[in-house]
């Protein structure tokens, strides 16, 4: 499966349409509860009634590695793009400071080995490595004449990558192992995002939607303003502890695969 | 001796000894689990019951539970831990005279782990009023507050086993339910928050360097290259936890699920 493919068919999956599949109908449901716990479902510790349980569970073994193989690919291709993304910035004469390139080369060789590990989870499965133009095709980006330019995408990057991870843990939950590696990924992520961040002069954690890209990657922070964790408003709880600002700092948010992809496809080509 | 006596007697030496090899088996294993969870100043439990079914709880002693509710008890207790360090950090000289970058770092961690916190006593207050784990004593006199080293190297210590706390108990929710669902993505969305924090506390200890991702705190994964943080089970984080001696109400954790 080609990468477009791919994007198609996640984004096909987001849909709400009353005459998919059974297999489409699980993954609108998986859709809707992501939805549903982001829009604050009450914290409770309370199961849902057992045929509820019961049919989710059905639901989630019928589709098991389909699911699976999807979310690994979407991560895949993640990992794909940041690493050919350091690639070429360390490669290119003249980009990066000497001072920073051992963040990069560091950042580079984490990249190349999340892409060895998913390709090495999928097998066969695996899609191919996508034809990528970070210049971002008519935003006509200087990406790799301009330092500043370079590190706002890697800030842009990390920063969708830690949110893309978090947003599939839920669609891993039923996979031990593959949840357990996703996370192991997806704190690396935000290691590297609060680095290049402090690099650029921000922050290491996101304060509200706040962010000094250029306006065309709006989407990247899109949601970060959440102050409602568990079904609790907690904008207005914490005055002396530094206010709603602090509170959106406390909670990264997740991205949806369609919202990622929306970021991703910018610098996709084929 | 008749054969038969013979093969009678071989028979129960060898049931015995399977009963023996069983019997040290469970041992083991509590000492094993009551070792590593039982967290506080010097606290021994005694084992009386061999039944793994039955739990033995010490009477005054909280057990931080079963399930996502011992789970959360365990985030709780980890978030109290990081929340009264840094009260102590920002109570101390160091951090009066730090210079403003880095002052405003620790304040901003101070700020993220009081919320936490409160969001965890909350949250499990909403759901099981009488099974919240208390407000812990914390001592932490062998932290010279005054020290730059002492400060940064304590936070860096606390935040990297935050994250790899939150990356092992990912596992370790029952996510079958929208409950579930919820906690599992709550504890992604603090654990990116906690590796951002270690990220910073890294790069102030050793600026530019590689550290803020460092080989001494990533694994490999099947022989791979370091590129991964570790994902901890709570036995081995409560086990480093004691050894900081940070923690001074005893608390247990007995019954926290372990698959």
């Amino acid at each position: 499966m080609n990468f477009i493919k791919l994007l198609d068919a996640l984004s096909n999956k987001d849909l709400l349409s009353k005459e998919g599949s059974r297999r489409d109908s699980f993954d609108q449901f998986k859709s809707f509860g992501a939805k549903a716990v982001m829009a604050s479902i009450p914290f409770s510790l309370a199961a849902t009634s057992s045929k509820a349980k019961a049919a989710t569970n059905s639901m989630a073994s019928a589709t098991y590695m389909g699911a699976n193989n999807d979310v690994l690919n979407f991560a895949l291709t993640l990992e794909y793009l940041e690493r050919n993304f350091y690639q070429i910035g360390m490669d290119t004469d003249g980009l990066i400071p000497q001072a920073d390139r051992a963040v990069f080369q560091t950042i580079l060789n984490h990249e190349a080995t999340h892409v060895d590990f998913f390709k090495g989870a999928l097998g066969n499965a695996a899609i191919d490595e996508p034809t990528f133009d970070f210049s971002g095709g008519d935003l006509n980006l200087p990406t790799f004449t301009s330092y500043p330019t370079f590190l706002a995408l890697s800030q842009g990057f990390e920063d969708t990558g830690v949110r893309a991870f978090k947003g599939q843990a839920g669609a891993l939950a039923n996979d031990n192992t593959l949840l357990t590696f996703a996370l192991q990924v997806h704190s690396v992520e935000a290691r590297h995002a609060s680095q290049v961040r402090r690099m650029r002069g921000e922050k290491g954690w996101i304060t509200q939607a706040e962010n000094t890209l250029p306006s065309d990657f709006a989407a990247v922070y899109a949601g970060e303003a959440n102050t409602v964790q568990g079904g609790v408003n907690l904008a207005g709880m914490f005055g002396q502890f530094g206010g709603a600002d602090a509170v959106t700092e406390a909670f990264d948010e997740p991205l949806t695969m369609a919202e990622v992809n929306a970021i991703a496809s910018i610098f996709i080509v084929s | 001796m008749n054969t038969l006596k013979k093969i009678d007697m071989k028979n129960k030496v060898l049931k015995e000894q399977n009963q023996n090899v069983s019997e040290i088996n469970k041992r083991r294993q509590f000492l094993k689990l009551s070792g590593m969870a039982v967290v506080g100043s010097g606290l021994l439990i005694a084992c009386s019951n061999d039944d793994d079914s039955s739990v033995p709880q010490q009477p005054g002693v909280f057990d931080l539970g079963a399930g996502n509710l011992g789970i959360l008890n365990y985030a709780f207790a980890l978030e109290q831990l990081e929340a009264e360090f840094y009260t102590q950090v920002l109570a101390g000289s160091y951090w009066a005279g730090a210079p403003a970058k880095e002052k405003q770092i620790l304040e901003d961690l101070y700020n993220h782990e009081v919320i936490h916190r409160e969001f965890f006593k909350t949250a499990i207050t909403a759901v099981a009023p009488n099974d919240v784990l208390p407000t812990l004593e914390f001592d932490f006199s062998s932290v010279d507050f005054g020290s730059r080293a002492a400060v940064l190297g304590t936070a860096k210590v606390l935040e990297d086993t935050g994250v790899s706390a939150y990356n092992g108990a990912g596992q370790l929710l029952d996510a079958s339910d929208a409950a579930g669902m919820t906690y599992l993505l709550l504890a992604g969305k603090i654990v990116s928050v906690e590796a951002r924090h270690a990220s910073a506390i890294r790069d102030l200890l050793n600026p530019g360097s590689m550290d803020f991702a460092g080989n001494d705190i990533l694994i490999g994964i099947g022989g791979s290259a370091p590129a991964f943080d570790k994902a901890l089970a709570p036995s081995v984080v409560l086990s480093a936890v004691i050894d900081t001696g940070f923690v001074v109400t005893p608390f247990t954790a007995n019954q926290l699920p372990t698959s």
